[in-house]
């Protein structure tokens, strides 16, 4: 690969990954001022698992996603202006106000579903592999769910199901070593959610969720094994969340020290490190995208504060497509 | 056992099934059918409803599954919004519960919480209702348990041409349905000839299957018939009965019932589950609401005892509605 291609992809994923922890900063602030009242579940600490998923993805490839789906929303290109709208309840947001945050859909960016219950993206995103097989679209679809979820009945019907029909889909665990309040381990019967796999004839691989750049090579493979009608992949991101499980759970059953440890591993000032050293970005370059970022994510606010709620004639829309006798 | 009816056999209630999802998977490539034992080298289903689908149209298009209900529905909502026209077999009634979150917490809420920009045009068939010792596992109707999910489309029909009809459109719909097929219709249910392109039933209206002035009985399903036994049972005493069959549950046709319970003034709601929170308590209501003061007497509701469905067979045929409890209702109800 030319340097100067590897140079910009990385710097992408940074801005992707930096996109997210700034929106992620500018809920919170809003959130603890009181301007804004949202059930929110923080992505910070995860941005690079979704960075990286994303950038093996092709933007008409499909993802499912989870309630703490901020990350994925944004690394699979939902507009921020959207993506902020549908966060605050607007009516200009990408679901009119009628999902919120936990319900994110928006397909011109491949985002196609957002699930608010536990495990029960696995089998909905088959579907759509299913689909892909089926009509020969060439299409991948990725599955993203968290390492609580690999304990939950959906999570074993769909990889096995996947795995029977070679459908073109990739699991991707984003562990963050805790389900809800429960540590790893008090959860969950084996250590390494990757070894899961084997079960269900599948390939399965661990990968350091906090260095983008590994996911995305893991992806990439998972993303061509797919295509070529090989099946799918189970991915295991190691990677861990530095906010409690929903805003306002401080997270005292996290334990300062493993905290502390986790912090060192932060992907974005370790990113952020590797493309001054590794990929010769300068300082400057850095700074002012930084800024750039901050800037686009504060105006996203902005226009999301002051664009209307909807409209109470909404509550009636988008029940049915048609109801009885064919009339929208 | 034929495996499609001909324009000279008269169809059964399993012709009508398997007719409308061969003329469906013909004339329409999304549609694709996937469930337990479902293709042909398993049997073309555990009642051949599926029978030669999967050798005319491949084994891609059609597909058995695992046994794994979330897996089954949650592959029908996700190849749905993708564009497909899935029909997913859940074996039996009680197994959709197994799948519960998949078809009520996804498959009827993703439109609404898109904000409309996906839709979800899939159809869940599957078996219901008590017949020869099956048990309480594997005999229920969840009409009313999945009637009050807001985004479903219910669909209960009584007859071949129905089933045809009604399946066309639940499959051409844009919204998720739920098509429920009594097993005693697989059993013993009426057989009819089956025009050469059989009509498509719209979904959401209902058809008067006996008309009469007297009374009028509001059903669906397998209790159809029984309510007809009923009405011809009361016939020879000068009572004559309207039967409406609904057909489809939700939305259920308000108009056809309205005007009906109008004009004979005196109505029985009846269906096979248990009449407690059921499917009767709404339509009564409804009627009581609109038609109060014109009523000759309070709307009677009749249906299967509120248990867990029996085995021994004395015990399930106590617990079944069956036309001599719908005859009670009807001469109750002529007495006020």
């Amino acid at each position: 690969m030319p340097a100067s291609t590897k140079i910009i992809s990385a710097v992408d994923l940074y801005r992707t990954m930096y996109t997210i922890k700034e929106c992620d900063d500018q809920f919170w602030t809003l959130m603890q001022s009181g301007q804004v009242v949202l059930n929110y579940y923080s992505p910070r600490g995860q941005e690079a698992v979704a960075t990286g998923i994303c950038a093996a993805l092709d933007s008409t490839d499909y993802l499912v996603t989870t309630y703490r789906g901020l990350h994925d929303h944004l690394a699979k290109g939902v507009p921020l202006s959207d993506l902020w709208a549908e966060f605050l309840g607007r009516a200009t947001g990408t679901c009119k106000g009628k999902g919120g945050p936990m319900h994110i859909t928006h397909p011109d960016s491949g985002l196609m579903v957002t699930t608010g219950v536990v495990g029960s993206g696995l089998p909905i995103a088959n579907g759509f592999a299913l689909w892909s097989q089926i009509n020969g679209d060439g299409r991948v679809t990725a599955c993203s769910f968290g390492d609580g979820a690999s304990n939950i009945g959906a999570f074993h019907e769909a990889l096995n199901l996947a795995s029977v029909w070679k459908l073109p889909v990739i699991f991707v665990c984003h562990n963050n070593l805790y389900a809800e309040h429960t540590a790893l381990a008090a959860g969950t019967g084996v250590t390494r959610i990757a070894d899961r796999a084997a079960s269900y004839g599948m390939v399965g691989v661990q990968v350091d969720g906090n260095d983008p750049l590994a996911v995305r090579d893991a992806a990439a493979e998972a993303v061509a094994r797919a295509r070529a009608g090989e099946g799918p992949t189970l991915i295991e991101a190691v990677t861990f969340r530095f906010r409690g499980h929903q805003f306002g759970d401080p997270g005292e059953y996290i334990d300062k020290a493993e905290m502390a440890a986790a912090r060192e591993r932060d992907p974005l000032p370790r990113l952020r490190a590797r493309l001054l050293d590794e990929f010769g970005a300068s300082p400057d370059e850095l700074t002012a995208l930084e800024d750039e970022v901050r800037a686009a994510v504060t105006q996203a606010a902005k226009d999301a504060l002051a664009t209307p709620e909807p409209s109470v004639e909404e509550l009636f829309t988008d029940v049915f497509a048609t109801t009885a006798g064919g009339a929208a | 056992m034929t495996t499609t009816a001909t324009r000279t056999t008269r169809a059964s209630f399993r012709d009508g099934v398997n007719r409308a999802l061969d003329d469906a998977m013909a004339s329409d490539r999304r549609v694709i059918v996937f469930g337990e034992d479902v293709a042909d080298r398993e049997g073309g289903g555990v009642l051949t409803v599926t029978k030669g689908l999967s050798e005319k149209y491949g084994t891609s298009r059609v597909r058995s599954t695992p046994i794994s209900e979330q897996a089954i529905v949650g592959a029908a909502v996700g190849a749905a919004i993708a564009g497909a026209r899935p029909v997913a077999e859940i074996m039996l009634n009680n197994f959709l519960r197994v799948a519960a979150d998949q078809l009520a917490n996804h498959a009827a809420k993703l439109r609404y919480m898109s904000g409309g920009q996906t839709t979800v045009p899939l159809t869940v068939r599957t078996i219901c209702g008590a017949a020869g010792g099956f048990g309480a596992q594997h005999s229920d109707i969840l009409d009313s348990e999945f009637a009050h999910v807001a985004g479903l489309k219910i669909v209960a029909p009584a007859t071949p041409s129905d089933a045809y009809g009604l399946l066309r459109s639940c499959i051409e719909d844009e919204d998720p349905c739920l098509f429920l097929e009594h097993l005693k219709l697989y059993f013993g249910g009426p057989k009819e000839v089956l025009a050469d392109v059989p009509e498509r039933i719209p979904l959401g209206s209902a058809r008067i299957a006996r008309a009469g002035t007297d009374v009028t009985v509001v059903t669906y399903s397998q209790t159809v018939h029984d309510a007809l036994a009923a009405a011809k049972a009361v016939a020879a005493d000068g009572i004559d009965v309207e039967v409406i069959d609904l057909r489809t549950i939700a939305p259920w046709d308000e108009q056809t019932v309205l005007e009906s319970a109008a004009r004979t003034r005196r109505i029985v709601v009846a269906h096979e589950s248990a009449v407690p929170f059921g499917i009767g308590g709404e339509i009564s209501s409804r009627i009581h609401e609109e038609l109060f003061s014109q009523l000759a007497g309070p709307v009677l509701r009749v249906g299967s005892a509120h248990t867990p469905v029996p085995f021994a067979a004395a015990l399930e045929s106590a617990y079944l509605i069956n036309a001599s409890t719908i005859e009670t209702a009807i001469r109750k109800a002529t007495k006020a």
